[in-house]
């Protein structure tokens, strides 16, 4: 069983990768997907119990939202914004892999200062767990559309998962199964914002809502007491 | 009588996503708050008063007096704010409304999806209160952060768009965090107990993996505390509480920023148990100095007074987490503090509201003499103002003076001292803009102050300066045993 979880963990690793390098937003979709659904597949070969109803249940409820409803939905929301295919990285697409090279250097080190007190299947499971989450945030901050903000939530949440699925052999299924229903919401509803944000601002730039803010130092009058100025102004003429 | 408390909200929120009459729903968001509340009162006495813990499920969702706390803070205060809620859905009822900053056509979501989600989020505050089990306690803190998004999104115009997005991402990427510091909590625990029930893992703190425990803290403390609001995680705070419709921002800072310390102070609770509570209660103290410092500079000089509201409950927040951190009896002056915190900002945003929806502007300068053109609530908001910066005879100075007396015993002078600049800059701050706005002489407003919008955070007012004069023997019997609960059993 260990050469199949393996053989998930290289797929994880490539997928991680190629998300930093990928430039159209559909291939990011895809490769999250895809890594979703590989994931959702390793109750499977945590066999220290036999393959139970309830792993087959989970199996199935991780492998359809992951790798199926979240893709469908967010080109669904793509589709409908109508937005450029690009992904738009604030850091560009080599620096990323560089970087994404130093978190997997990262997630080894530290593997190695936190020691697990128990024996899991596969060693590469933690550290490739938390090379995903590494990822899966810096994909967060440094892509500007909301869409790809949205992925790189779901690859932060597949990461722990990861980490989650390999330790929990008895974690009570009932948490398990709220813990994705809460992820499924909070992506439909991030889903939806999409739409409205492209509705409201005629594009998906996360890094344009910047409208709300403390020290509003700016030469266009855009704020309240700048219109409130140039309207008392205009009065007195 | 536990399942029940937790299934009327949910079940309320069903129906009202069904029913199509607005005064039937509106009649529904009266009714289920106060029977919630009542079943909340009759829990207490029944069972809590002489010392019974309810519970269900094995022990996964029980309430003990520290959840009781913060639930009954969390049932009263939505009971009194659903009154406003009333008014304020008669108000903004129907058609397009005019944006007062952009002077765009907007519209507000349907009052059905409003009403709604009010529910869920009363029902996920009180599975947050009951939850004994660290992975359902995470299930409610996350489902909270949804609820409570399409009511911040209630205004469909651009700002309060971009508001629920940051809200969203911010305490989402954060809450995912603190499933992960669950999973630590979990690796820590395999040799004590199977389960992640606080109970269990309070019998077996000794076998825990002290390590693996300490980073399940820190990953805990970073992911609720984004939902909390203690900075440096704080930055959807401002942008969502001034955005959000006032009774919102109400319930928002009342209520949910408890609800996130209760699952932090979960954490807190197995820390004692296992003997190593002075790393936690470092962090607690650093990041509430921090917050305060931060609510400081960006009160000092605010223009916009939901956002000042806003930051004051970060500084709030912040206390509490000092008071925790300093331990003993500032334990006690916490939990008294998030009670008086939760009253008075929950007023002040009530009364904020009110302002905006008569004078139309969140600008600080262009708000003069309310206390003259809003008698009852420019009256609400001087006396507001006062007490939230700690002066007596309300509630929250005599919490910040067990607080502070918690410091001066510690013996911590560094502490003390910054902790009193700190409130010294944010009372000057604070009430430099309560008087701006309140004195001088305004423009003439027409309109009257409409009653639901005035009787709630009088009520609200009444309560906390019952608070200041006298504290009842229920009350302190309440806290006392939530304090005993969070120094452990020694």
């Amino acid at each position: 069983m260990e050469t199949y979880i393996e053989i998930i963990m290289i797929i994880l690793i490539i997928c991680n990768l190629w998300l930093l390098a990928a430039s159209r937003i559909k291939q990011c979709i895809y490769l999250v997907a895809f890594q979703g659904a590989m994931l959702g597949l390793l109750p499977f070969f945590q066999t220290g119990h036999g393959i139970l109803p309830r792993t087959f249940i989970i199996v199935t409820g991780i492998t359809l939202i992951k790798g199926f409803v979240f893709p469908i939905l967010l080109t669904k929301a793509l589709k409908d914004v109508k937005v450029k295919a690009e992904v738009e990285p604030l850091v560009s697409h080599s620096v990323s892999m560089i970087i994404g090279i130093f978190a997997l250097i990262i997630s080894l080190w530290l593997d190695e200062r936190l020691q697990l007190p128990l024996t899991i299947e596969s060693e590469l499971i933690i550290p490739l767990s938390y090379f995903t989450i590494f990822v899966g945030l810096f994909l967060t901050v440094t892509r500007k559309k909301a869409i790809t903000q949205v992925l790189g939530y779901i690859t932060l949440e597949n990461g722990i998962f990861a980490f989650g699925v390999s330790i929990l052999s008895e974690h009570p299924w009932l948490v398990e199964m709220g813990i994705l229903l809460d992820v499924f919401v909070a992506v439909f509803i991030m889903g939806i914002m999409v739409f409205y944000i492209e509705k409201e601002f005629d594009h998906i730039d996360a890094d344009k809502l910047a409208h709300l803010r403390d020290w509003k130092i700016h030469k266009n009058k855009l704020f309240s007491w700048d219109i409130y100025h140039s309207e008392a102004e205009e009065e007195s003429k | 009588m536990l399942l029940s408390l937790i299934l009327i909200p949910f079940i309320s929120a069903i129906l009202s996503f069904l029913i199509t009459n607005n005064s039937l729903r509106r009649l529904l968001l009266v009714i289920s708050p106060i029977i919630h509340f009542i079943l909340v009162l009759l829990i207490y006495f029944t069972q809590i008063s002489s010392g019974n813990i309810p519970e269900l499920q094995g022990g996964w969702i029980s309430l003990d007096p520290l959840g009781f706390f913060f639930l009954a803070i969390t049932s009263a205060l939505f009971m009194v704010t659903s009154f406003y809620a009333i008014g304020y859905l008669k108000k903004e009822n129907k058609g397009a409304k005019k944006d007062f900053e952009s002077k765009y056509l907007f519209y507000n979501a349907p009052e059905a999806i409003f009403t709604g989600c009010l529910f869920l989020f009363l029902g996920t505050m009180t599975l947050v209160t009951v939850s004994q089990h660290f992975g359902l306690l995470w299930v409610a803190v996350e489902a909270t952060t949804l609820a409570t998004a399409p009511l911040i999104y209630f205004h469909r115009h651009h700002r309060s768009l971009e508001a629920t997005w940051k809200y969203l991402l911010i305490c989402s990427v954060g809450i995912a965090l603190a499933l992960l510091g669950n999973f630590f909590l979990a690796v820590a625990s395999i040799k004590a107990t199977p389960h992640l029930i606080v109970s269990d893992l309070l019998n077996n703190a000794e076998k825990l993996n002290i390590l693996w425990l300490k980073t399940a803290f820190i990953f805990i403390f970073v992911g609720y505390g984004t939902k909390m609001g203690l900075a440096p995680f704080h930055t959807w705070l401002p942008d969502a509480h001034s955005e959000s419709p006032s009774l919102v921002s109400a319930l928002l800072s009342g209520t949910l920023l408890n609800c996130a310390f209760l699952a932090i102070l979960r954490m807190h609770q197995i820390f004692v148990a296992a003997g190593i509570e002075t790393f936690s209660q470092e962090l607690f103290i650093i990041f509430g100095l921090l917050s305060m410092f931060v609510a400081a500079v960006f009160i000092i000089g605010q223009t916009d007074y939901k956002r000042m509201l806003a930051y004051s409950s970060i500084e709030h927040m912040g206390i509490i987490s000092l008071g925790v951190g300093l331990g003993g009896i500032g334990i006690f002056g916490a939990l008294l503090h998030a009670l008086n915190h939760s009253f008075t900002k929950s007023m002040l945003f009530l009364v904020a509201g009110n302002i905006l929806s008569h004078i139309k502007t969140k600008s600080i300068i262009d708000i003069k003499g309310i206390a003259k053109t809003l008698p009852v609530s420019g009256f609400l908001w001087v006396a507001g103002g006062l007490a939230i910066t700690g002066s007596p005879p309300f509630g929250m100075f005599i919490s910040k003076f067990t607080i502070l007396k918690a410091s001066i015993t510690n013996g911590n002078w560094i502490i003390t001292s910054v902790f009193l600049f700190l409130l010294i800059a944010i009372f000057t701050g604070f009430t430099q803009i309560i008087f701006k706005m309140s004195q001088g002489h305004g423009k003439n407003i027409e309109a009257k102050e409409d009653k639901l919008s005035i009787i709630p955070p009088v009520i609200l007012c009444i309560v906390i300066f019952i608070l200041g004069i006298m504290l009842p023997d229920e009350l302190e019997k309440i806290i006392k045993s939530a304090q005993i609960i969070l120094e452990g059993q020694k």
